[in-house]
């Protein structure tokens, strides 16, 4: 019995509690903890990646508690997708904030870094319902601490916003779950799928409520219409390394339809028919208009970058709410291309940000400003990737889904519209702030000096070299999403995996008393109805 | 019906007064409507289970008719309590810095006026 699945939790809750407890006055030895301990993710991340290519799904029951009593941390290939994802993101992303020395704007960067990641990895592992709610709470707490980080004014009242708005949606997770057990009994997502599939008639409508509430939760989280107003302001205040690895926050709450929707609450279940299928792809288009929208209304690159997130996480829930396999594998392909492109954009907005002293990022024409060139290469990548326009593999992805979602002719209207608004977006964006300059007159004030920051570049460039990989290995990547599609809708392996009975090496020794503890207590039980009688 | 009416209505009181508070404009009253939803939710919570007065929440196997009360909803209630008590912590301290900064504690952004600022 390996324990490398509960790896992902356990490293960055220790190297956290390290940092703050042993190093938290040398920034240099935060640095080399943080890094390391990073790599043993990435490490251990693709070691479960590999495992989970054989198609095995692998449950670890804590403290040898079967399911359902016990709580279960499971890995699919969905779960392992998303691990992976999170420690190549994690590492890029601290790369970049150990190039431009954000880590030194403020106390704990590392510290609360991992202890986000120990939440978001949580969360995409277990598979126990409230275990679920217990992880989005530790990487919500830890992220209040990142999005306030370096503090300032704006910056701590939009971190009030979204402190309040997020600890709406955890009040409105409990309710929903509290209503899930009354109906089903069970928090064990398996068993969840078991009783929903078989409910009373005078539970359905308990179980419905319970449904569409869990829905809001996510849809929170996801910033889907109409709860999606948290999002651009908290994501354009929050440092610009904070906002990238927030790429994958938005994911969670994508990762949490995707689970929940297909396993426990599946919209052709007799109880739920009409519950949500009816409305959800209609807000899903919304959120997809106001996010491409946005980006040709910003008026600042940070702004800009948190409605982009949002566009392209409508663009991926347009392919996750038509419940097909090749829409999910779609999906699950496109949900890559988007966390890496998302966080690429935010770094490139911080790298903007910190080179022009007067503007930051205002999308209006200033002086050229250091490194120029290069930066704005950058940002013309990244916005190829973002709009979806070939060769990158943003491309690619809304062709698979467009694919997937071939015959509903409002759904391509929708993309592909507002696919060209995000693209003028992005040209008038690029435009004003790194073309009109270059005509402005040499003016008398000396040159802003910025440092080069080499490691900084060296952070977007992993980032840009996953979507590029995403792009050349297209074929490979899409039939692994489509086999991890077919996985999940697998509902009945899942459900027997975490139900199978596990053996357990023991001693002898010890190995033999809980068979000789049952025993006796059958006896007693027995001898005790008798004596009933 | 006593209990489930007072246990309801309580839920139901609770519940009101925290969506009024969070909808107001200041800060500090939206923190307690925040408390007051995280003290209905734990009451919620608590009855998850179905209420049984008086019922200890373990088997017994030797009791004539055994009753019990569901011992999980207690033990997630346990949990709730922990996190909502240092949510409110956290948003409490985040606010007062945001005000101490800010020099208000309104709590929607004040756009126009930072724009105009900046240029």
């Amino acid at each position: 019995m390996s324990h490398w699945i509960i790896t992902p939790i356990l490293l960055p809750t220790l190297m956290g509690a390290f940092i703050v407890m042993s190093v938290r006055h040398q920034v240099a030895l935060q640095r080399v903890f943080s890094l390391v301990g990073l790599s043993l993710l990435l490490i251990n991340a693709i070691g479960l990646f590999v495992y989970a290519l054989g198609d095995d799904i692998w449950v670890y029951e804590l403290g040898a508690w079967p399911a359902p009593f016990g709580i279960v941390l499971v890995l699919d290939q969905l779960s392992a997708t998303m691990v992976l994802l999170t420690s190549f993101l994690a590492m890029a992303v601290m790369l970049y904030a150990i190039g431009s020395d954000w880590d030194k704007k403020g106390k704990h960067f590392h510290a609360l870094y991992q202890f986000q990641l120990m939440g978001v990895l949580g969360a995409f592992l277990t598979g126990d319902a409230f275990n679920m709610f217990v992880f989005f709470e530790i990487l919500l707490i830890a992220s209040y601490g990142l999005m306030t980080y370096g503090g300032g004014a704006r910056r701590l009242q939009a971190g009030t916003q979204y402190v309040v708005y997020n600890l709406l949606g955890s009040t409105l997770f409990l309710f929903a779950l509290g209503t899930l057990y009354t109906v089903t009994g069970t928090l064990n997502m398996a068993d969840m799928a078991v009783r929903v599939a078989e409910i009373a008639p005078e539970n359905a409508a308990l179980l419905r409520v319970a449904v569409v509430m869990l829905l809001m939760v996510y849809a929170v989280k996801a910033a889907i219409l109409p709860l999606q107003f948290w999002l651009p302001e908290s994501y354009a205040a929050a440092p610009a390394p904070v906002g990238a690895l927030f790429a994958i926050m938005t994911k969670v709450g994508v990762y949490a339809i995707i689970r929940m929707y297909t396993l426990a609450f599946p919209q052709d279940a007799p109880a739920l028919i009409g519950t949500y299928d009816v409305w959800l792809m209609p807000v899903i288009v919304g959120s997809l208009v106001i996010g491409m929208v946005g980006i040709l209304g910003a008026n600042s690159l940070s702004r800009l970058a948190a409605f982009a997130a949002m566009g392209s996480v409508g663009t991926l829930l347009i392919a996750v709410a038509s419940f097909t396999v090749e829409s999910t594998g779609a999906a699950i392909y496109y949900m890559v291309h988007s966390t890496l492109a998302a966080a690429a954009l935010f770094l490139v907005v911080d790298m903007v940000q910190s080179r022009r002293p007067q503007w930051q990022d205002a999308i209006r024409e200033d002086r050229p400003m250091p490194q120029n060139g290069l930066v704005s290469a950058c940002f013309f990548a990244v916005a190829i990737a973002m709009a979806g326009l070939p060769p990158l593999s943003g491309f690619l992805g809304k062709l698979l889904i467009l694919k997937a979602t071939a015959g509903a002719w409002w759904l391509w209207a929708a993309i592909l519209i507002s696919s060209v608004i995000a693209i003028m977006g992005f040209a008038r964006a690029g435009s004003l702030v790194f073309w009109k300059g270059n005509g402005l007159p040499e003016s008398d004030e000396p040159a802003f000096e910025h440092p080069k920051q080499p490691l900084a570049f060296v952070g977007f460039g992993v980032l840009m070299a996953g979507i590029v990989a995403l792009t050349v290995l297209a074929g490979p990547m899409h039939s692994f999403a489509t086999e991890t599609a077919e996985q999940i809708y697998d509902r009945d392996s899942y459900i027997a995996a975490v139900f199978e009975v596990k053996e357990y090496a023991t001693v002898d020794s010890h190995g033999a008393e809980p068979a000789g503890d049952h025993g006796e207590a059958a006896t007693d039980s027995h001898g005790a109805t008798e004596g009933g009688h | 019906m006593s209990v489930e009416f007072l246990v309801a209505s309580a839920i139901g009181v609770l519940t009101a007064a925290g969506i009024y508070l969070i909808l107001r404009l200041r800060t500090f009253p939206v923190i307690l409507g925040t408390s007051f939803l995280s003290y209905a939710v734990n009451v919620f919570l608590f009855t998850t289970g179905r209420l049984a007065v008086g019922a200890p929440p373990i088997l017994d196997k030797y009791a004539e008719n055994p009753v019990y009360t569901d011992p999980l909803p207690q033990a997630l209630v346990l949990t709730a309590i922990v996190i909502s008590f240092g949510m409110t912590a956290v948003v409490l301290m985040i606010a007062l810095s945001a005000y101490l900064s800010g020099g208000h504690d309104k709590i929607d952004m004040q756009d126009e006026t930072e724009s105009e600022e900046r240029a």
